[in-house]
């Protein structure tokens, strides 16, 4: 806690554990005993909790599974000519995965740009306060950006997005359609993007910061510029960091509901279409927007697109979480 | 680029670095500045959605966060009449934040104890694995999973305070985790030496010595947890409804929250007003759905100022 | 910290106090407790003006409406989680028979207490309404006619000055009774343009869409040439389109809505006091305007709770009275329901026992 005020959550695994200190077998007794039992049982019942989101997502999504086609499009609240849940669950998850990719396609190379800016551009007064800044972005509710990405960014980036598609015109096979309102995925991918920024710029911060100042000053004293400085030393440090950071961000994108609920132009497609409307759709958004007028099989289908939902971003986070882990071996820390 | 445990002892390296090193200087210089202008764009690239972002609510908002919006609820209040406010709102808001934060706060605390101080095999590793995986969770998931639980006992309609702090604590567990146990293993193995050689046992070791040592951290950790689900939407409109009035009790009814009242209010839209009417206005819905939105930030960013005067103020100096 | 902010919170609020003139409610009786509704979120704006209105007069009272949704307001009605359900549409018949497990044998009953037209709104730059027959609003909204200056849109309105534009039509992206009445009138009135069934979500693929009557209007404020149908009271300073009754272009009116209901046939088959409408699409009255949402108040025929019937019956008494039409009216910008309606349908409240 000496050269920054960091928020203490964004320290990624830096610190090892205190080393084995002793048994604790003889000296355990009394209440000693029943305190480990008490914080073993805490540790039992977050698991517990996990598999109950689990179980009880599985619970209420099985009678959609199993529900028969006829069943399916007359109560499951489908979107007409559907009558399997997979017609469903597929576009729904391929939409999510889009949106979610290109906004850390667009967040983490800027991201990555904010940290180094904060930990080894600006002077460190301004740094803090900036650092305060961006973290100010990720207290902004996702209601408010959905508010400001569907009033505000929307009529103005379409501009955008029209010139890109025509800049695009001469592609073969491939006619790039566009919007005239700007409520793609584009526009909603732009806006989780900076949904997600403040997460992989905190951490990666973080994670810069820590990198070991002779690392630094070595590279400096043999004539490297602070770029390359950069690149043999800060870099290479930080990098299972922001791995894990941008999957954090991954994990945060697919999830996000209200922007992308109150900025996207909705469909059910396979398209890569992502300037214009009506294509794609992500998973919470659906969710969201169907729930309200739900009700009996329609809320299980709900609930199992849910389910697939909470699938993918546990593989997305457990993949994360094992690049890390081992990653962390070879990075160097200490 | 390798991960390079240390420069001085690996010669791969070194070598590298002084092949860089000697290679062009005027291209090397070039790319450097080329690099600084990218990063300081990249700085203002992420500015200036903040900015306009935080222009718009502040516009839109300042004008209708007054006294009154903060201290009169929406009950009786309909139509374009210019008055109500957010109060009812702000006290779901609080009622259910503070509700998640009593069930989250000791669950978290007890599980970052036993993963620092206690935590080994199969279980602590699984602990530890799957608290990162769970701070994935979508907070749609969550309010999914808490409106499946509940409706078992109450049925589906049921909408209540408690099945939105239920929701929320699913996401803030694994987020108090992560920063009290990262606050919990701060604390120096002297310290814990030195009272077991006093011969106090373990759990008074943990409660008086490391707790205490590391209380500060532990503030700033469920202040910042808290800020992190202040502003969720979805999980509570689908789990604690909506509603005009006061409602302090989460046990019973439902309850507003100030995230749900700015979609609520956005989604009502404008005020059809005759063209007669003195105390009519059109655009008020937006104004309040923006002057809650301000109202939130506001809090939030207090406690994210709150959580970091505390880390800056009250922690013992341990290096 | 946060426990000493809501207790300096606690200690300063209250509820506004609204100056509303308090209404006589019928029987005299004081009617105090918690009352829950749930439903059509088209209902939301007017019933918050019968809620203010009513509590006013009965201030013990408080009552909560969740516009969670039509589905769901009959889904907790009939699971008893609600006192009384706000619908876009009427029970069918398989909830009907489910409503005597809380309603008695008598089952629950449908009543006309909002309707509103629903309007074709658009953005174009000094084009303040435009004549649109059904085909060509049909095939608008099926991207068959792709410009505004297209010759079927120039066949009704040769005085437009109708620019070059391409049209976006705007669509609710939200399962709404707005979507399904819309979607009805299409059917029913263009067949050969409109293929896809009546709908509570939008049947086509693809297009612009946004969450709620807020949003679409949003959203085609922000759009020059975007068209989208709303409830007529939102649709603020957009233009709007006359839709073709018979052979007349008659814009959106609350008395051609009102007149509409009445001109219409009840469903067959139901109780005496159900007033489940089926709106008649193909008026040819030029003093009707068919393109309107009809949404019910259901509510139990029997209340084996003394204070919930009493409740419930005192409440919607003055939703169908003149007073709370003219409230709701003067709040939401529906169509008051007509006198003759007015009268059936408090002949029915009077008829919900209680006890």
């Amino acid at each position: 806690m000496t050269t920054t005020d960091s928020p203490p959550d964004a320290q990624p695994g830096r610190l090892k554990p205190p080393a084995r200190r002793r048994n604790h077998g003889d000296t355990e007794r009394g209440f000693s005993r029943v305190f480990r039992w008490i914080t073993t049982g805490a540790g039992a019942f977050l698991l517990l909790v996990l598999a109950a989101v689990a179980v009880f997502l599985i619970a209420r999504g099985v009678p959609a599974l199993a529900a028969s086609p006829e069943e399916l499009s007359a109560k499951g609240g489908l979107p007409a000519g559907m009558d399997s849940l997979w017609d469903l669950v597929g576009p729904l998850v391929f939409g999510t995965l889009l949106a979610a990719a290109m906004a850390l396609l667009l967040a983490t190379p800027v991201a990555i740009g904010i940290a180094l800016f904060i930990s080894h551009y600006a002077p460190r007064r301004a740094a803090s306060v900036i650092g305060y800044v961006i973290d100010l972005l990720a207290a902004i509710p996702s209601v408010v950006f959905g508010l400001w990405g569907g009033r505000t960014l929307a009529p103005i980036i379409s501009d955008v997005w029209v010139w890109i598609a025509g800049v695009l015109d001469f592609l073969p096979f491939w006619t790039v359609n566009v919007t005239n309102t700007g409520r793609s995925l584009a526009t909603a991918s732009v806006v989780l993007a900076v949904m997600v920024l403040p997460i992989i710029t905190a951490v990666s911060r973080e994670v810069f910061l820590q990198t070991p100042t002779l690392h630094e000053e070595a590279a400096l004293a043999l004539g490297a510029t602070r770029w390359e400085m950069i690149r043999t030393a800060v870099l290479p440090f930080g990098r299972s960091g922001v791995i894990s950071a941008a999957m954090l961000g991954l994990g945060r994108a697919l999830g996000e509901t209200m922007a992308v609920l109150m900025i996207l132009s909705p469909g059910i497609l396979y398209s890569f279409q992502i300037f214009d409307s009506g294509q794609q759709q992500t998973i919470a958004a659906f969710i969201a927007s169907r729930f309200a007028e739900a009700s009996g099989l329609a809320v299980n289908v709900l609930i199992a697109t849910g389910l697939a939902l909470f699938v993918i971003t546990m593989v997305v986070n457990m993949g994360a979480r094992a690049i890390v882990a081992r990653r962390k071996e070879f990075s160097g820390a200490n | 680029m390798s991960a390079t445990t240390s420069i001085t002892d690996d010669t791969g390296a070194v070598e590298r670095t002084r092949a860089l090193l000697t290679a062009a200087d005027t291209g090397r210089k070039r790319t450097d500045r080329i690099m600084t202008v990218l990063i300081y764009g990249a700085f203002t690239l992420a500015v200036i959605p903040l900015v306009s972002l935080l222009w718009t609510v502040v516009v839109n908002g300042i004008e209708r966060l007054d006294g009154e919006f903060l201290f009169t609820s929406m009950r009786g209040v309909f139509g374009g009449m210019d008055m109500g406010g957010a109060y009812h709102a702000a006290v779901g808001t609080l009622m259910i934040t503070l509700t998640a934060t009593v069930i989250s706060v000791p669950i978290g605390l007890l599980v970052a104890i036993y993963l620092v101080e206690y935590g080994r095999g199969a279980l602590a590793r699984a602990t530890t694995f799957f608290v990162d995986v769970m701070t994935g969770i979508p907070s749609i998931v969550a309010g999914l999973f808490a409106f499946a639980l509940f409706s078992i006992f109450l049925g589906p309609g049921a909408k209540l305070g408690i099945i939105a702090a239920v929701a929320l604590s699913v996401l803030m567990i694994p987020v108090v985790v992560r920063s009290c146990e990262e606050m919990l293993k701060l604390v120096p193995n002297e310290l814990r030496e030195a009272s077991y050689a006093l011969g106090v046992p373990k759990w008074l070791t943990v409660v008086r010595v490391v707790l205490r040592t590391s209380v500060a951290g532990i503030t700033t950790g469920v202040l910042l947890s808290i800020a992190r689900v202040i502003g969720e939407t979805a999980p509570i409109l689908i789990t604690a409804g909506v509603s005009d009035s006061i409602n302090f009790n989460p046990f019973d009814g439902r309850m507003m929250t100030l995230p749900v009242y700015i979609f609520s209010q956005y989604r009502q839209g404008p005020v059809p007003c005759r063209e007669d009417a003195i105390d009519c206005l059109v655009n008020i819905n937006f104004e309040r759905a923006w002057a809650a939105a301000l109202l939130l930030i506001i809090i939030v960013m207090l406690l994210n100022l709150i959580g970091r005067l505390v880390t800056r103020w009250f922690s013992p100096k341990l290096r | 910290m946060v426990g000493a902010l809501a207790l300096s919170l606690a200690a300063c609020g209250s509820d506004p106090t609204t100056g509303a003139e308090p209404t006589e409610t019928e029987g005299g009786e004081a009617i105090s407790g918690d009352f829950a509704g749930a439903g059509a979120s088209s209902q939301e704006s007017a019933m918050e003006a019968w809620v203010a209105g009513f509590q006013s007069s009965n201030p013990d009272v408080t009552i909560n409406y969740d516009p969670a949704g039509s589905g769901a307001g009959r889904e907790q009605f009939l699971a008893g989680g609600v006192q009384w359900a706000g619908s876009d549409s009427a029970l069918d018949d398989e909830e009907l028979a489910a409503s005597a497990e809380v309603c008695g044998a008598d089952g629950a009953i449908d009543l006309p207490i909002y309707v509103s037209p629903i309007a074709v709104a658009f953005n174009l730059p000094g084009v303040d309404s435009l004549n649109l027959s059904s085909e060509v609003i049909a095939n608008i909204f099926n991207g068959e006619i792709k410009k505004w200056n297209d010759d079927a849109i120039k066949a009704d309105n040769p005085d437009a000055d109708l620019p070059d534009t391409d049209i976006t039509p705007v669509h609710r992206l939200d399962d709404s009774g707005t979507t399904e009445n819309f979607t009805e009138y299409l059917s029913a009135t263009a067949p050969e343009a409109w293929t896809d069934e009546p709908d509570g979500v939008w049947p086509l693929e693809g297009g612009d869409s946004a969450e709620g009557t807020s949003g679409v209007v949003g959203v085609v404020t922000d759009t020059e040439g975007a068209v989208t149908y709303a409830d007529a009271s939102k649709v603020g300073t957009l233009g709007t389109a006359s839709i073709k009754v018979g052979e007349e272009f008659v814009p959106f009116s609350a008395e051609g809505a009102a007149a509409t209901v009445d001109a219409s046939p009840r469903v067959e088959g139901r109780a005496e006091h159900d007033f489940a409408i089926e709106v008649d699409r193909t008026l040819t009255d030029p003093a009707t305007y068919p393109l309107v949402l009809v949404s019910y108040a259901i509510a139990c025929t029997n209340y084996a709770d003394e204070a919930q019937g009493n409740f419930v019956k005192a409440f919607l008494a003055y939703q169908a009275s003149e007073a709370g039409q003219q409230a709701a009216a003067d709040a939401a910008g529906n169509a008051p329901i007509s006198a003759a309606t007015a009268e059936q349908v408090a002949a029915a409240i009077e008829s919900i026992t209680v006890g």
